[in-house]
């Protein structure tokens, strides 16, 4: 898939991801795609042997706090983000299974 | 006397000294808004009632000797990622167009406990994912230096408000980026802290590991004024560490005689234009000539910057955009009966066209098969990148670049060119990848009249060393 991005793949990559594209936005998509994942080729040139891999730069691990239960006051408020209905202080979707 | 045009440092004074009340100046720079801002789409929610509510209250303070911070009474703007409990926070997309936050983010908790009043919310790319403010849900921001070219972005609302004398600081965001070149294309100053130096809590968030949240304003003075009031641990960002806060306006009275500031000729001079190189000798000479010593330098990863930095983010943001489901906030789909088709269907009619190809970008780097390949690869030379930085900090305190390859340019452009919209942010990359901090502050003009940015990159939560740099090279050039 890395050389030539298709239409199709770029649709299978859309619901793997939870969106629907048209046909027209799979065909937008596909050249884009295909440029700039060409881009990311140059990376594979640059030497990485025993290079460790870096996901974050402050260096802190483990930050952890007390778990100590409080109450919400805004319980409320949060619920009401919600664009679906409310039932017993619960937001009501549709059944899952 | 016109209030708009001052900076946040000269009202500050002018506040505390009862010259002018916080009503008038929040007053001013409302009608300079509803004047002008029709054309610039710098705010996305103006607040104007709440804004004056917060002078009168100002005004109260000061009568009373109870001002809280050197911030108090003076108007300011948030960008649109930043939660408030004023008004609708939206993120520039459809599908948080009508979201109230029911708390606000711990940069407007300060900000409000420090007195700052808000004037409203700014304008930005589709979830801060852009190079130009043009990916915005509620239309493109217009530069004020000349309204057929963009702002920049993504933080483009903030620097255009304060480029239009609009308010007198504005709060940006930075990925990769986005405080830093809107501030060159607008002729502001803004400020990439570093990452962990002010807390992300309730700012919504684009690439986890990079997001930093910041000042932009007219100075490094007023920059300075406002990171003192927002830098510092929060608890409820566990990647804050615990680090003292100086005090910033102190530290950057300072000379900077004798620093030494490395300038990687050979990563930017292919890249920039005849009046970038211009503008960077310019800011060198003036280096020299305030005795400061000029070593070249080398950051040999650098290049490869943008290419990791276009599969990390996306992967980053790929799982963070999963949260915008249709169910527990933002819009939802007409669909309603239907969980799988909810989602679907939500975010494909929520997410605009860079938001979707950021998504794909993301799904596709740490799909099984092309994780080791791409997004491993990735954070291997990101690791590459940081040691440049820390190999440099051994022989230099500071380094003078480039902000981006051109000056801001025009509306509409490079819009269909994805990559070449990728490519604004090649001297900026590094440093966010890094985790450094840096500032972008004016340093010339094209021949047009167009601004051009310079930038400063110190290490990790050296933000007074950068800031420090530039006000006194504004101040030279006063």
């Amino acid at each position: 898939m890395t050389s030539k991005i298709s239409p199709d793949d770029v649709k299978h990559l859309a619901q793997l991801a939870k969106l629907k594209l048209s046909a027209e936005e799979a065909t937008k998509f596909a050249p884009q795609l295909r440029d700039i994942v060409h881009f990311f080729e140059a990376l594979k040139k640059v030497d990485t042997k025993n290079v460790v891999e870096t996901s974050q730069t402050t260096g802190l691990e483990n930050i952890t706090r007390e778990d100590a239960i409080s109450r919400c006051k805004c319980e409320k408020s949060l619920i009401a983000c919600s664009p679906h209905p409310v039932k017993k202080n619960q937001i009501s979707i549709p059944n899952v299974l | 006397m016109n209030l708009t045009k001052k900076t946040l440092t000269e009202l500050s004074e002018l506040f505390r000294s009862g010259e002018v009340s916080s009503r008038e100046i929040t007053d001013a720079f409302i009608t300079e808004i509803e004047e002008k801002d029709s054309k610039i789409n710098a705010f996305v929610t103006p607040t104007f009632d709440i804004a004056r509510e917060m002078a009168d209250a100002s005004d109260a303070r000061k009568k009373n000797n109870e001002l809280l911070s050197p911030l108090d009474g003076m108007p300011i703007a948030l960008k649109d990622v930043v939660c408030t409990t004023e008004c609708r926070t939206t993120a520039c997309s459809n599908i948080l167009k009508n979201f109230q936050s029911p708390y606000d983010a711990t940069v407007w908790k300060k900000l409000k406990s420090a007195g700052a009043v808000l004037l409203g919310k700014t304008n930005t790319d589709e979830f801060t994912m852009g190079a130009s403010t043009q990916t915005s849900a509620f239309g493109v921001t217009r530069n004020p230096h000349d309204l057929e070219r963009v702002a920049g972005g993504s933080s483009g609302g903030s620097a255009a408000a304060i480029a239009a004398n609009f308010c007198a600081g504005a709060i940006g965001t930075e990925t990769n980026g986005s405080i830093r070149h809107p501030s060159h294309f607008c002729g502001v100053t803004g400020l990439k802290v570093s990452y962990g130096r002010v807390s992300r809590w309730g700012t919504m968030p684009m690439a986890s590991s990079l997001d930093v949240v910041g000042p932009i304003a007219k100075t490094a003075e007023d920059c300075a004024l406002m990171l003192q009031e927002i830098a510092g641990h929060d608890e409820k960002d566990s990647t804050t560490p615990d680090v003292e806060v100086p005090n910033y306006i102190a530290e950057i009275q300072h000379s900077i005689r004798d620093m030494k500031i490395g300038i990687p000729r050979n990563f930017f001079e292919k890249g920039i234009d005849e009046n970038m190189a211009q503008v960077i000798a310019a800011a060198e000479a003036q280096l020299r000539d305030m005795g400061a010593k000029i070593i070249d330098i080398e950051l040999p990863h650098a290049e490869h910057a943008v290419a990791a930095y276009y599969i990390i983010a996306p992967g980053e943001i790929s799982s963070n955009q999963a949260r915008y489901d249709g169910i527990r906030f933002g819009e939802c789909s007409k669909e309603k009966d239907d969980l799988a088709k909810i989602y679907t269907e939500t975010r494909s009619e929520g997410f605009g066209d860079e938001v979707k190809r950021r998504i794909l970008i993301g799904t596709f780097v740490l799909s099984s098969g092309y994780s080791d390949q791409y997004y491993r690869q990735a954070q291997r030379v990101r690791t590459l990148i940081k040691q440049d930085f820390d190999n440099a900090w051994e022989n230099v305190d500071a380094i003078l670049s480039p902000v981006s390859p051109t000056p801001a340019f025009k509306v509409g452009e490079n819009l269909d060119d994805p990559l070449k919209m990728y490519l604004e942010d090649m001297f900026l990359a590094p440093s966010c990848l890094a985790g450094q901090c840096g500032i972008s502050f004016p340093g010339g003009q094209t021949d047009s009249g167009l601004p051009i940015g310079v930038q400063i990159i110190c290490p990790p939560m050296k933000e007074a060393c950068a800031l420090r740099i530039a006000h006194q090279m504004q101040k030279h050039q006063t």
